[in-house]
């Protein structure tokens, strides 16, 4: 999956970092590290973070699906 | 009536076309389809891969955390657009609306959309700026490039230009062990973006951190070996640094050039267009169906006495492509202006930079919260008599607070008493802002055009 953390809007309540702490990490006291592109491994993991923050700053695409292949049709949603 | 019918049947079965396929162009394409666009899409740009986060490249990508090819954007939505990756645009036809490919096709819209954003500034001498280890960060392939040569481990490196993007560079540098000079012709990191008070408590991060920061001067030279490879620098003070890697952090170019002769109002300061987003011609002229957005753009706002504001914000880029989708498949009153509050971040040295409004319009500066010392406040900033910016270290939870005051244009200094003001006074004091004609490195704002009320910046050398 792909996705974006948008840091204007982030509060750095750190729910993400709490509950996905293999995606989301903290660094320092506020400022938020993420991995933009997670596996399938982190999926649940991800989709409670996203519910859980506060500010619904995160934006997922669970297809990952590069350009080339949505035109082909590939489209998975 | 005609133009409603104009928009209408364009919504329905038009051709939309997006040059510069990266966060405003896609975020511009969603939208267009979100908003019942069901024509043909058509999406082009010169990077060969998918549309990608560019604010990671200096953050997570330099630490080594993230591959500098895993930070494509995600998308919202399906587009079910035509993409014509790895092929840059050559021309605009504007009379006859269709743009020329570097291959020599020709794509033919009813509306386009210009998101062709900016490149980084390269090192001013081209001998020297093709060195081996001499970088600029944009690109994926540059953070790739820049990132595989750090962790080779450089004896030292050099950063040219403590703007945003040089001083995430030093503190990735520093987190990785590196040993660092940054070299700043103001006189401290960040002052044409935040001002020189602000931009002390930069510099004194960069120094606790173990950066060799050098300010007030500029890099003279770069000199190489007999095999091509960066071996020293010189500054103007007459220092010479033996250094591998030098990165060069001198602001970006806006990507224009394919626009020259088009009859677009577009130049190095980017293309001008109204509040709705739609481009300016030379005449100054309003276009109906060339729409801009995102780092390419320059547009009044009125908040800010109507000048034209170059933003090069993440944020920015995704308001404006919204708005500019919207507009594309509006008429009328149901267009939109792009009012965005201008705001970004930056992560440096462990402390979250947050910014709202525009800083360097301020003359007066008060620390509303925390206190400098501790690398831990809010600063507020004014423009005669109202609040205009706040920028927040470590303290970014309370700039909603600020960005209504903003917004609502609310008497500066302020008259609240509830927060805690320790160290700092409660006196304004000047924003200190260098002189506005001698060019920097590149703050992340431009201000330029009309101005209603005046803009009289003071400067003050910084306190020593
Ligand atoms: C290293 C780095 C760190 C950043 N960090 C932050 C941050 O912390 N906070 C923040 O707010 N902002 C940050 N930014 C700024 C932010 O990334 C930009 O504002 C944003 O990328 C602008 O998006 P854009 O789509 O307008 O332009 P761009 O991202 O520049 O995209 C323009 C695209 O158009 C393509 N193009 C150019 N010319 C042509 C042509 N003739 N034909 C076809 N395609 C063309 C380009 O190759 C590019 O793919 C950072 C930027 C960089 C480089
Ligand atoms: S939960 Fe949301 S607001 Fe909190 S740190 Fe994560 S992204 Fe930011």
């Amino acid at each position: 999956m792909r996705l974006v953390v948008d840091l204007n809007r982030c509060q750095g309540y750190a729910q993400c970092a709490f509950l996905a702490p293999d995606v989301f990490t903290m660094h320092g006291e506020e400022a938020l590290i993420y991995t933009p592109r997670a596996g399938e491994a982190q999926r649940e993991q991800v989709a409670r973070a996203v519910a859980a923050c506060p500010v619904q700053a995160v934006t997922v695409d669970w297809a990952d699906v590069p350009v080339a292949a949505e035109e082909a049709g590939g489209h998975g949603r | 009536m005609a133009a409603d019918g104009a928009a209408e049947v364009f919504r329905r079965r038009g051709h939309a076309v997006v040059v510069g396929a990266s966060l405003a162009g896609l975020r511009a394409a969603e939208t267009l389809r979100e908003e019942g666009f069901t024509g043909t899409l058509t999406m082009i740009g010169d990077e060969p891969r998918d549309p990608y986060d560019r604010p990671p490249l200096s953050k997570q990508v330099l630490l080594g955390r993230v591959p500098a090819d895993g930070t494509e954007l995600p998308r919202r939505r399906a587009l079910d657009a035509r993409w014509r990756l790895g092929v840059a645009a050559a021309g605009l036809d504007l009379a006859g609306r269709r743009v020329r490919l570097a291959d020599g096709e020709e794509v033919a819209f009813d509306r386009l959309l210009i998101a062709t954003g900016a490149r980084a500034r390269p090192w001013f001498r081209e001998s020297e700026a093709a060195l081996d280890g001499v970088f600029v960060l944009r690109t994926a392939d540059d953070a790739a490039r820049l990132t595989r040569r750090l962790a080779a481990g450089p004896r030292r490196v050099l950063v040219v230009g403590a703007g945003f993007t040089g001083s995430e560079i030093a503190s990735a540098c520093r987190e990785r062990g590196l040993e660092v000079t940054v070299a700043e012709r103001g006189p401290a990191p960040l002052v044409g973006a935040l001002g020189g008070v602000v931009g002390a408590v930069a510099a004194r991060l960069q120094r606790d951190h173990g950066v060799d920061l050098r300010c007030g001067v500029t890099v003279t030279a770069l000199e190489g070996d007999l095999a091509g490879r960066l071996r020293r620098a010189h500054l103007s003070d007459g220092a010479a640094l033996d250094v591998d890697v030098a990165v060069i952090g001198l602001g970006a170019i806006r990507n224009t050039e394919w626009l020259t002769g088009s009859g677009l109002a577009a130049g190095p300061r980017g293309v001008a267009c109204d509040a709705g987003c739609r481009a300016f011609d030379v005449h100054g002229i309003v276009t109906d169906d060339v729409f801009v957005a995102g780092d390419v753009a320059r547009s009044p706002h009125p908040l800010f006495g109507y000048q034209f504001l170059s933003l090069e914000h993440w944020g920015n880029a995704v308001a404006q492509a919204e708005v500019a989708a919207h507009n594309m498949i509006s008429s009328g009153l149901d267009r939109r202006p792009h009012l965005w509050l201008p705001a970004f971040w930056s992560a440096q040295f462990g402390v979250n930079v947050k910014s709202v409004g525009v800083p360097p319009l301020g003359d007066e500066l008060v620390v509303t919260q925390g206190a400098l010392a501790e690398n831990r406040f809010v600063a507020a900033y004014g423009f005669q008599g109202r609040f205009i910016a706040a920028v927040a270290f470590d303290q970014g939870r309370w700039l909603d607070f600020y960005r209504g005051l903003i917004e609502s244009a609310a008497p500066f200094p302020p008259a609240f008493t509830n927060l805690d003001r320790r160290t700092d006074g409660t006196r304004p004091v000047p924003a200190d802002f260098p002189d506005p004609s001698l060019p920097t490195h590149g703050p992340t704002v431009t201000l330029s055009g009309y101005s209603p009320s005046e803009r009289r910046l003071r400067f003050t050398p910084a306190p020593a």
